[in-house]
């Protein structure tokens, strides 16, 4: 996973509540062998209508989602991480997410920042004003610039050290891996392999 | 204050422990398989991490492989590409795989104890609940998710919550006819399908120490079945004469270290189940399921049971649910049901002993008209095996079809499966809705039941045979 300490990038407008994750990735894409390739699948059924917000040329290249509220509802599919991920999002602004969207998002490196509702609003108005305006999360300082907008957010402290250092599940043992060298030297010889020993 | 045998083992895999947090646990050996790999390789691949202990890793193919024409292409898309996937993923990690075709081919429970790499006190992985089947060898092996199957290949550890143990003591002796998946299948309708929740299940007394090492991973292989986290039996000689001379097992000095550390696994005189229950082997009859959950189960010589006598509102309704998808009524003889097929194979009861106890039952006799019998074995070797000793040539005489190995119909994943309405005894360990195909229906039993069954077109036991022979004789 890599480090989040601060991010700043263009910003997509989606002006939608109740965004489920079967929107977010159609269940047809849960057939895929990887966590790589979601991208296509991305809000799949929204992008045939070229008007659409991710469509728009102004758009291509921003890594900053702010959505309605209640975002990310529905299953529990991760695939939905991976999708707003794979198509480029560092992070989604809401001011509401769904439990599960919110901790698999968290578990993958993908910032979900909570504001209040107005201060979400004031971001569509600034960015759909100006859609080369840029927002910068502060994970650090726990805070969004953008134009004239500062709002701290919050964020529990395990899961912020985590984000900052780059730590998933894996990389959390791993930081333990003389323990594991140790473990490892002192196993009886007589255990099975299934390799021949070079 | 003593210990268990499921505690001594964890107690030997502890490579951290700290306050507030899980034990993180060594895994001895992880077992792949192509449906729950794929996306843990993905997740390495974007990480840039490697598996850590491919010495420790072995990979088989076995739920979305065809038991016939194993020679042509693989018909359905998403089998063929998560197949390949897992082949292109092993190439690349350099795992050890057994594709469809190679000799070491079967199921992923059956491989592992076949080639003696399942041995007692160690801990064994696999992305697959029925992995509690390596428990037999007084291993503590268990089922785990996609993203835990990535951990492990990255780390070769898992950071696990502790785990409370429940002792199942089955004492005296197995009544003639009585096997080992009829003592499981009365052990989860006794505890429930439920019962077994956040337990690593001990089993233990006479009957269990008498069991071979096949029947005892029948045992182990439903444990899942009733919540458990795990099962196991101590090791004894019966074994360690089952793992002496397998290709993985130790040899020479390794061989009697091993042993003399093998001995010291047991559970202490002293040690305390956090719960236990006790069962009388002599009181057990062949068994069978009734319902769609493996416990919903009932001897063989009873009926149906009407709903109304559950007493428990949700059993009730459970047992209604079931009786209505069953296409059965209340208080009908069990032996009055009439089946469509017959399967005899998975990770249960697809070793060599299962086929023989079969190929005893319908040797020089046909089966039912009207009946379809599917034996599978577990793996190639078993399939070897039988072929060698003529079992096959027994189940064709019979009428029965005689594949190539897998897990076939044990789910509906692969080309095997029972079209809706369709009625089946089945020696496998699920009879959830859909499980054997969409709208089929599944009665769990033993194989010589099952072959019992496909003989009379009806579900029977061996001893029915006898009775029909001297019925016709007389
Ligand atoms: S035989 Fe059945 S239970 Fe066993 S691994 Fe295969 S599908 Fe799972």
């Amino acid at each position: 996973m890599e480090k989040f300490t601060t991010h700043t990038g263009r910003a997509v407008p989606l002006r939608r509540s109740n965004v489920d994750t079967d929107q977010i990735i159609p269940a047809h894409w849960l057939k895929k062998v990887t966590r790589s390739g979601f991208e296509d699948g991305l809000f799949e059924a929204w992008r045939k209508d070229e008007s659409f917000i991710l469509n728009r040329p102004e758009r291509q290249g921003a890594t900053v989602l702010v959505a309605g509220p209640e975002f990310g509802t529905g299953s529990s599919r991760e695939h939905a991480v991976w999708a707003l991920q794979n198509y480029g999002f560092h992070v989604v602004v809401s001011s509401r997410f769904a439990d599960i969207f919110r901790g698999n998002s968290l578990k993958n490196g993908l910032l979900t920042v909570v504001l209040p509702q107005e201060t979400v609003e004031r971001l569509w108005a600034l960015t759909e004003s100006d859609p080369s305006a840029e927002i910068t999360v502060d994970l650090e300082a726990r805070e969004v610039r953008a134009g004239g907008v500062t709002a701290t957010f919050e964020l529990d402290d395990n899961v912020r050290w985590r984000l900052l250092n780059g730590l998933d599940d894996i990389s959390i043992t791993l930081r333990n891996e003389a323990d594991i060298a140790a473990f490892e030297a002192t196993r009886p010889a007589f255990k099975p392999r299934t390799l021949p020993v070079a | 204050m003593g210990r268990t045998l499921a505690e001594k083992v964890w107690d030997d895999h502890v490579v951290r422990r700290a306050e507030g947090e899980p034990d993180l646990l060594f895994i001895d050996l992880h077992l792949l398989h192509e449906v729950t790999s794929p996306q843990a390789f993905d997740g390495l691949r974007l990480a840039g991490r490697t598996v850590r202990r491919t010495d420790l890793t072995i990979a088989t193919e076995d739920h979305n492989t065809p038991t016939l024409d194993i020679d042509k292409p693989i018909a359905d898309p998403v089998s063929k590409v998560q197949l390949e996937t897992l082949r292109r993923n092993a190439a690349e990690f350099g795992v050890r795989i057994h594709s469809l075709g190679d000799v070491e081919q079967g199921v992923v429970h059956v491989v592992g104890p076949q080639l003696g790499l399942t041995q007692p006190g160690m801990t064994v992985v696999c992305g697959d609940s029925h992995t509690s089947t390596h428990g037999a060898f007084g291993a503590l092996a268990f089922g785990i998710g996609t993203s835990q199957v990535e951990h492990v290949l990255a780390t070769q550890t898992l950071p696990l919550a502790p785990f409370r143990t429940m002792a199942v003591t089955v004492e005296g002796e197995l009544p003639e006819g009585v096997t080992a998946k009829d003592l499981i299948l009365a052990v989860i309708a006794k505890i429930g399908t439920g019962g077994g929740q956040g337990y690593v299940l001990e089993y233990r007394g006479s009957a269990i120490r008498s069991l071979s090492m096949e029947a005892r991973m029948t045992v182990c292989n439903m444990s899942i079945e009733a919540g458990a986290r795990a099962g196991m039996i101590a090791p004894d000689e019966t074994t360690f004469a089952y793992l002496q001379g397998r290709p993985h097992a130790p040899q020479g000095e390794d061989w009697d270290a091993a042993v003399a550390y093998w001995k010291t696994l047991g559970t202490d005189e002293d040690a305390v189940f956090d719960h236990e229950i006790f069962i009388d082997a002599s009181e057990l009859t062949p068994f069978v399921t009734w319902g769609t959950n493996p416990g919903q189960g009932a001897p063989l010589g009873s009926t149906v049971p009407d709903p109304a006598s559950f007493a428990d509102p949700q059993e009730r309704q459970a047992a209604e649910n079931a009786l209505a998808y069953m296409g059965l009524e209340a208080g009908t003889p069990l032996r009055e049901v009439k089946v469509d097929a017959v399967f005899v194979g998975s990770c249960t009861n697809g070793r060599i002993e299962d086929l023989r106890a079969a190929a005893a039952v319908v040797e020089g006799r046909r089966i039912a008209d009207g009946v379809r019998m599917l034996v599978v074995p577990g793996s190639v070797r078993v399939a070897l095996q039988a072929v060698e000793e003529g079992l096959d040539r027994v189940f064709t005489a019979a009428g029965a079809e005689w594949r190539h190995a897998g897990c076939s119909m044990c789910l509906g994943m692969n080309p095997d499966q029972l079209a809706p309405g369709e009625r089946c005894a089945s020696t496998s360990n699920r009879n959830f809705e859909g499980r054997q195909g969409k709208g089929g229906r599944t009665h769990l039993v033993s194989p010589q039941v099952a072959a019992a069954t496909a003989v009379l077109g009806r579900l029977a036991a061996p001893s029915d045979l006898t009775a029909d022979v001297a019925a016709v004789e007389a």
